[in-house]
């Protein structure tokens, strides 16, 4: 047959030829360049007017950033290496003026010698962090946790503290003690998140261990009250006898106990801490403190000031949405200016309270009054039956909150509440209005002030605003990788 | 003998307030209404007697002393002899501008940017993508502060721009100068721009206390009537094309119903520009639009454009592939799906957080106290407040003030997002 084949057919191919290349210009760069950079004549355009733009920029900015100076003490001195190294007339950046303000750009005038206070507030925050953000266990989180811990060694050592230490040494032995009556790592570290408020306080401002000791007192004293009462008049009622005897505690009870306390512990470094002021505080320190406790509170804040604008009790919600109007009308700044000007007209004649709990109140508010409308937005997107399958259950109010609507609406919320927490941080710069330094301007200008680094303007702005990028941007990523990870429906 | 025994009367029980559904919104209700009584009680009374032992009375008549200081940008004749109130009225109508200019501004390079950021040029695409992370995610304050060292530090001064024989003769450019044209000089010492003049006046009126030229009514009437009788003409051809199947050709009857009637207007009044002109050590007329307005207008610009950027973006990404697709089946062309069919229903879902994005505008523009622009802020709650010492009257004023520019600006832009609205059921 092959024969027969062999003379009607004049070649049979045997093997196969390999593969053409494709044409030079659908493949590889080319291929790429086309089609993302010259697709068409406007995309042509496009492209070569971004290419102009670096250019410019790059031409604009480069020789600055590369003339960099990092050793020099001064303006002046800077400005001679440049002209030295680059010739008369070359400009350059002046980094040298952050080393030398770097402690000043972290912490403001806080006492140096009590630099490690803020730090350590900073580690332990990771600790106290690590059960809210995280609660399955796993190796990366002890090998960090690990890390903080050594952190924290090596700060003890490095100022011959042993307060840092010791405070660690109680932290793992209560965790352990909490670990061995059945809570699981790293949920037996969520005691020390209730903690750590009053702890940060204490290291921040100092004074007498007492005082945060007493205040977190009452939070036992209410729960006590909690425990013994409700058995006996039921629950409703006893969460107010619970709410009056802690407020009772701290309105009589607390002032006394800590001041009895703190004379017979007198002014030894376990019971005592040197007593910082506010307006020594300044620079990144501030920026945090104000930034983490505003976003601290601000969500439980949001969190109710949003179910009660829901509520179908017409006085809770004209309450809320009173107060969430108003307070998104008004600019922060204003905000501000009533808490440095106008508190003490509305608090009983005589007293005077800290500036920073005061910009810390009113930037809570502010943000809380954000976070309620983003959650609000969360619970009307929540399908009507998962709030009607929540009653057939027969779960009341507030279970079906918690167990139903919550973890829902907050889902769907996260980027809104993320990007509130990013606004709110950023907007800590503006406690520099009532006096406060803040590292972009307060900072920025007694550095300016000074007569070595008088006449600095770029370098200042680009470091602090690269810090404020890196975190802010951090969180929004953070917010995407949570959004990704809690995303159920498959589409 | 059956006896029907009646259901148990039932008696009202104290427990019944907390447990019972139907009473208990009104307990929880009362006792809200009785805390807050007493916060609101206790934080007066406080007041009151603050403002006792201070000597100090609540009273807005301060308003009607004499203010005293001089403010550098007034859109409002105003000099140092008149009120505080009008004081205030200035700052008002510069934040207000800036608020307006920076909404404009914003929204134009927003859309421009959240459009460009989908592109397909990976270039392009990445260069905004850079823009809108480096904005979004500093504060702006820092945005303000930089455009105002770049207009204090790096513009040039009045001087540079001076063109001397001797520089003509050696054929040396001068260290500056305008753009524009040669209409608009940048200096350090504030953007000068040209006037608009009128030769023939049509005379004031005076509404409240603002004196308004009647030449600017006129051709804001004349604007208005155009763009009236632009929309006649579109609405006459859409019946014409409805009635015979065909569009008739109306694109000279609009440009001369746009163009026309403000063009002869313009030159019966005998409109001109007056550029700035460099005379001495300094510009001379045209307008000075002062550094910090600049900045201020510049940084709240490239700071909520990008908020605005994302949003077109979102909006835009928000309409499924599946309507363009089938609008290219309808047979429209690219042009037609994207304002027939894309954007009106991203509109839908970019109007809502963009009147955010307005209001926080408007109130970041009392950032303006970082450059001493004189806003509302600036005024009332600046000087004002320190010269007569009023804080709580200030304070309550200026947050009244923002609260009903707010609540106006949300008001307007709900009307028009109610028009716009998906109309279902």
């Amino acid at each position: 047959m092959s024969d027969l084949h062999a003379h009607s057919a004049r070649y049979v191919r045997d093997s196969m030829l390999p593969p053409e290349a494709p044409p030079a210009l659908e493949s590889g760069a080319i291929k790429w360049l086309r089609e993302n950079l010259f697709s068409g004549l406007l995309n042509s355009i496009l492209t070569v007017l971004g290419l102009l733009t670096i250019a410019y920029l790059l031409k604009l900015a480069l020789p600055w950033f590369l003339h960099g100076v990092w050793n020099a003490n001064s303006l002046g001195e800077c400005r001679q290496v440049i002209a030295a190294n680059w010739g008369e007339g070359a400009h350059g950046a002046c980094w040298a003026m952050i080393r030398e303000r770097w402690n000043q750009f972290l912490f403001g005038f806080y006492p140096s010698s009590e630099y490690w206070r803020p730090i350590l507030a900073l580690l332990l925050l990771f600790l106290a962090l690590a059960p809210v953000l995280f609660d399955e266990m796993s190796k990366k989180l002890m090998g960090a946790v690990a890390v903080v811990g050594v952190l924290v060694l090596w700060l003890s050592a490095y100022n011959g503290q042993w307060l840092p230490v010791g405070i660690l040494v109680i932290i793992a032995g209560v965790t352990a003690f909490v670990g061995s009556r059945g809570r699981h790592w790293p949920q037996n570290l969520m005691w020390f998140s209730l903690v750590f408020p009053a702890l940060a306080f204490w290291l921040l401002w100092g004074g007498t261990i007492w005082l945060p000791v007493m205040v977190m007192a009452g939070f036992i004293v209410g729960g006590i009250a909690l425990r013994i009462a409700t058995p006996m008049i039921g629950l409703m009622p006893a969460l107010a006898f619970a709410v009056l005897a802690a407020f009772f505690w701290w309105y009589f009870a607390a002032g006394p106990a800590t001041d009895a306390l703190a004379a017979m512990s007198g002014r030894n470094q376990p019971f005592w801490l040197r007593r910082v002021n506010s307006d020594e505080f300044g620079g990144f320190v501030l920026a945090f403190t104000i930034g983490l406790s505003g976003i601290a509170i601000s969500l439980p804040m949001g969190i109710v000031l949003a179910l009660g604008r829901q509520s179908d009790m017409l006085l809770v919600k004209a309450l809320c949405v009173g107060f969430i109007e108003f307070i998104r009308g008004v600019p922060l700044i204003t905000l501000l200016f009533t808490a440095s000007l106008l508190l003490n007209y509305f608090l009983p004649p005589g007293t005077n309270f800290d500036i920073i709990l005061r910009v810390i109140i009113m930037v809570t508010l502010f943000s809380a009054a954000y976070i309620a409308e983003v959650i609000r937005g969360g619970l009307a997107a929540l399908p009507r039956g998962q709030y009607e399958a929540a009653d057939a259950l027969g779960l009341d109010y507030w279970k079906a909150q918690r167990l139903i609507v919550m973890p829902q609406a907050l889902k769907i919320s996260i980027p809104g509440i993320v990007s509130s927490f990013i606004g709110l941080f950023k907007d800590t710069t503006l406690v520099v209005f009532v006096a406060l330094l803040d590292p972009l301007k307060g900072i920025t200008d007694a550095v300016r002030a000074s007569i070595q680094w008088k006449g600095i303007y770029w370098e200042p702005y680009i470091f602090v605003g690269a810090i404020f990028f890196i975190i802010c941007f951090s969180m929004s990523r953070y917010s995407m990788f949570l959004e990704n990870k809690l995303k159920r429906e498959h589409r | 003998m059956a006896l029907v025994a009646d259901t148990p009367k039932e008696s009202f029980r104290l427990g019944m307030l907390i447990y019972d559904t139907r009473y208990r919104s009104i307990t929880i209700q009362i006792i809200v209404m009785v805390l807050f009584l007493l916060g609101l009680w206790w934080l007066l009374d406080n007041l009151f007697s603050n403002l006792a032992t201070r000597g100090k009375d609540l009273s807005f008549s301060f308003l009607w002393n004499r203010a005293g200081y001089d403010i550098n940008q007034t859109l409002i004749p105003y000099t140092n002899d008149d009120t505080h109130f009008r004081a205030m009225l200035v700052g008002l109508v510069n934040t207000i501008l800036v608020a307006v200019l920076g909404c404009v501004a914003a929204t134009v390079i927003g859309v421009m940017v959240g459009v460009l950021r989908l592109s397909k040029n990976w270039l392009v695409s990445k260069l905004m993508t850079v823009y809108v992370e480096m904005f979004r995610n500093v504060p702006v304050l820092l945005w303000i502060l930089v455009a105002f060292a770049v207009f204090t530090e790096i513009t040039p001064a009045p001087r540079d721009f001076k063109v001397t024989d001797e520089m003509v003769a050696a054929g040396v450019e001068p260290a500056a100068s305008m753009v524009l044209f040669d209409s608009v000089a940048i200096t350090n010492r504030g953007t000068f721009i040209p006037k608009a003049l009128y030769e023939r006046s049509l005379g004031e009126v005076i509404i409240g206390f603002l004196p308004i030229s009647l030449n600017t009514i006129a051709v804001l009437a004349v604007l208005i009537g155009s763009a009236m009788g632009y929309r006649a003409i579109k609405r006459h051809a859409t019946a014409v094309q409805e009635a015979t199947g065909i569009r008739p050709k109306t694109w000279w009857k609009s440009l001369l119903t746009l163009v026309g009637p403000i063009v002869a207007l313009l030159f019966a009044l005998g409109f001109h520009l007056e550029i700035p002109t460099l005379g001495g050590f300094n510009f001379s007329g045209g307008t000075l639009v002062s550094n910090s307005l600049m900045a201020l207008w510049l940084g709240l610009t490239l700071y909520t454009a990008a908020f605005i950027a994302e949003i077109v973006r979102a909006g835009i990404m928000a309409i499924s592939k599946g309507q363009t697709e089938a609008s290219y089946a309808l047979g429209l062309r690219p042009g037609r799906t994207m304002s027939l069919v894309v954007l009106p229903q991203a509109l839908r879902v970019i109007i809502p957080p963009l009147i955010s994005q307005y209001l926080n505008l408007t109130k970041n523009s009392s950032l303006a106290i970082a450059v001493s622009y004189m806003d509302l802020r600036g005024t009332l709650g600046g000087i004002t407040l320190n010269q007569t010492g009023r804080e709580l009257e200030s304070m309550l004023l200026l947050m009244l003030i923002y609260l009903a520019l707010s609540l106006m600006i949300s008001s307007a832009m709900n009307v028009y997002n109610n028009a716009v609205k998906l109309k279902e059921r």
